[in-house]
């Protein structure tokens, strides 16, 4: 049991800090949610693509570096120790690309990933409906055959980035007689494409974070289902754990904000009603990193990810928002000035609902890892 | 980088957990508590004959000289199971105190306990009575320990304390790797306690109906104990970690974490199991006694915290 790093990893540590101490823009971009900051967020991909550091992992055909997990995971250790802006395509680079490489064609993979790569196509992932949130399988929009392909409507909604996204990912309904998790197709949609209503919804802070898809008969070609017709729900889960799992948060977005916590908590002159959420804070984000660098270990060794993911989405949400908590409390009267610490917070409020609710989460602990009886579904 | 136990390491952890899982662990433990220590004697010989007594000594000295990782791995186990004795004491402090070479390989062989108090984070001497050896540190100083003969009562019966006094001139110093690798120790004994507090509730979860249905089948149970499970699995590689890196920030880190997630253990099993769970006659009280008793020693929570503050 150790936690060396290799000599390539090091190399590789240094160049990554070298290039973002001169890269990340200073002042920080506008928010990603709205079209300026979207469009330099866009800009942004593309220059960490120049570098070749936009998708570490992937392999060098698609402007990868064919990265271990433990350098991907250093990297986002370099990334937000140095404050660079958060990753507009990380839907599609995190959950379309994973289900890409598990499920997609070679000619998918060729037309998609490198545009991807490079922050020219931005996806959004369209999985959630009005009256399908955490009950996903209760889907309701649909696909119907058509001469080579398929024609989509119905209505998806709370689609992060979807308001100037490309692109989006989702499950439709193909099988008209199906119910739940059965006859669900896995489909790529241009979000420009006749028949496509996006209806931006501004979020807490008022921007437009997400936005609802009405589709109208829109058409996809059948070279944009992943996967078999029909096979949607098993190839969507590889995705759900990914997302859960490892990538969607990686520690390094919290090791960065722990420390920048106990500095705060420094300035504010060491007050000894904060010491322990602060310390808590701090081995928190430690104790991810430790996890994380297991779970690398455990993938590095053919291991798969399961049901162990929601222990991971559960333990960083609350991880997240515990820890803005304690920043607003340390600033008294001055917390609720708009700043860094209030963006981070009201973004750390939506981790226990996205990508799982925390009830789900630990219904999927009881229940897979401890064996506790199942729920009526 | 290779964070997970090795092979050999899942072996030997497979081991002890076989050899204990056969012998009366609780049984040894409540006779402990009595003042009758054969049957728990028993076990610590069972225990040193797969190595355990053995593996922070020197190889020159017959023990076998292991690392950290080892020390954890062995003590995640020896809480699972509640075992009673001087446990970080003996095999995890003493071995680091010790130059002597004669004591070391009585140490490594089990025909030597050791026990120690380092006041102010360990005041007392665990099982001062049983132990052939008492030690006391302080200032860094390392002295013969000489115990009252009455203990004082522990929440925990099977952990019997004894008030020593120094006697002598210094038998050596010590720098304060004796006292981490202490807290390290219980830091797993914790965390091996609080799984089994876990699985204790999980199993207890699935076989209890009321109302007509397993109450596992409720989410407010489930829901208290996918919070232990989070809690017990991200203070694992916290142990781990600290083993690897052996800084004082990460080890008071495991410690918290560790002994946090235990406690949280404790809570929900006591609750899910209901009154029989507060009774003397079931077994779940030990490691609820347990828990609560090393939260506290080796350095409670603002102790640890604080100390994970001046490093960061
Ligand atoms: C900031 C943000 C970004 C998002 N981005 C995307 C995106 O990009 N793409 C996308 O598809 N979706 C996205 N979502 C949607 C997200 O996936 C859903 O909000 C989530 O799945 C929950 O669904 P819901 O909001 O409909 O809540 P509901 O499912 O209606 O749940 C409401 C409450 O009921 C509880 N509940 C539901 N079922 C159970 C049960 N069986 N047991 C116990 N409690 C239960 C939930 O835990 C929750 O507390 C986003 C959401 C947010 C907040």
């Amino acid at each position: 049991m150790d936690l060396d790093l290799d000599a390539a990893t090091l190399d590789f540590r240094g160049e990554v800090r070298g290039w973002l101490a001169e890269h990340v823009p200073r002042p920080g971009l506008p928010s990603m949610d709205t079209a300026e900051g979207f469009a330099a967020h866009r800009e942004w991909e593309a220059t960490l693509a120049r570098a070749r550091l936009s998708v570490v992992t992937w392999p060098r055909e698609y402007t990868g570096r064919e990265a271990s997990l433990v350098q991907w995971l250093v990297f986002e250790e370099e990334y937000y120790a140095a404050g660079a802006p958060g990753r507009v395509s990380q839907n599609g680079i995190f959950m379309l690309a994973p289900t890409l490489f598990a499920h997609g064609t070679a000619e998918q993979r060729d037309r998609i990933l490198p545009a991807m790569a490079r922050g020219e196509q931005v996806w959004a992932q369209a999985w959630s409906e009005p009256e399908a949130g955490s009950d996903i399988a209760a889907l309701r929009s649909r696909a119907e055959r058509t001469d080579g392909g398929w024609l989509l409507s119905g209505q998806k909604t709370w689609s992060s980035r979807a308001a100037f996204a490309d692109r989006a990912f989702g499950l439709f309904r193909s099988d008209p007689s199906s119910s739940r998790h059965h006859g669900l197709t896995y489909f790529m949609i241009d979000l420009r494409a006749d028949g496509v209503t996006v209806r931006p919804i501004p979020q807490l802070d008022g921007e437009p974070g997400f936005a609802e898809i009405f589709l109208d008969e829109v058409f996809v070609p059948d070279a944009d289902v992943i996967g078999e017709p029909g096979n949607g729900w098993r190839v969507a889960m590889t995705t759900a754990n990914n997302e859960r799992g490892l990538s969607l948060r990686s520690p390094g977005r919290f090791l960065a904000a722990a420390d920048r916590l106990v500095d705060l908590w420094r300035q504010r002159g060491e007050p000894e009603w904060a010491a322990e959420r602060v310390a808590d804070a701090w081995i928190g984000a430690r104790a991810y990193q430790l996890y994380t660098y297991g779970t690398a270990t455990r993938l590095a060794e053919g291991g798969q990810l399961g049901p162990e993911s929601s222990v991971n989405k559960l333990y960083w949400s609350h991880l997240d928002l515990g820890l803005h908590e304690t920043a607003l409390d340390l600033l008294g009267a001055d917390g609720e000035l708009a700043g860094p610490w209030t963006d981070g917070y009201l973004f750390a409020l939506a981790g226990p609902i996205y990508g799982g609710t925390d009830q789900i989460q630990r219904n999927t602990i009881a229940e897979r890892l401890l064996g506790l009886p199942r729920e009526a579904r | 980088m290779r964070f997970t136990p090795s092979p050999e390491q899942r072996q030997f952890a497979a081991s002890l957990h076989d050899l204990l899982s056969g012998a009366d662990t609780p049984g040894a433990v409540r006779a402990w508590a009595e003042g009758r220590p054969e049957p728990g004697l028993k076990l610590w010989r069972d225990l040193a004959d797969l190595g355990v007594t053995a593996l922070r000594v020197p190889e020159e000295c017959d023990g076998l000289g292991a690392g950290l990782t080892d020390l954890v791995i062995a003590f995640e186990v020896l809480g699972y199971h509640a075992v009673p004795g001087p446990l970080a004491e003996s095999v995890a402090v003493a071995p680091a105190l010790l130059g002597d070479g004669e004591r070391l390989r009585a140490l490594a062989a089990g025909r030597l306990l050791a026990t120690v108090a380092l006041p102010p984070h360990v005041p007392y001497a665990l099982d001062a009575d049983v132990a052939g050896l008492v030690l006391l540190v302080e200032n860094g100083a390392v002295y013969r320990g000489e115990p009252e003969t009455e203990p004082v009562r522990s929440v925990d019966a099977a952990r019997r304390l004894f008030r020593v006094a120094g006697t002598g001139g210094a038998l050596g110093a010590t720098d304060g790797s004796a006292f981490e690798a202490g807290v390290l120790a219980v830091a797993a004994e914790l965390l091996g306690a609080g799984q089994r507090l876990l699985d204790e509730a999980a199993a207890y979860a699935r076989q209890r109906h009321q109302y007509g249905r397993p109450i596992g089948s409720y989410q407010a149970l489930k829901h208290l104990l996918a919070d232990v499970v989070t809690r017990l699995e991200l203070a694992r590689p916290l142990v781990h970690g600290a083993a690897v890196t052996a800084t004082a920030r990460d080890v008071s880190a495991a410690k918290a974490a560790a002994g946090e997630a235990a406690y949280l253990a404790a809570r929900a099993a006591l609750q899910v199991h209901g009154a029989i769970g507060y009774t003397a006659e079931h077994h779940l009280g030990l490691w609820l006694t347990r828990v609560r008793a090393l939260t506290g020693a080796w350095g409670g929570g603002a102790y640890h915290r604080a100390r994970v503050l001046a490093g960061a």
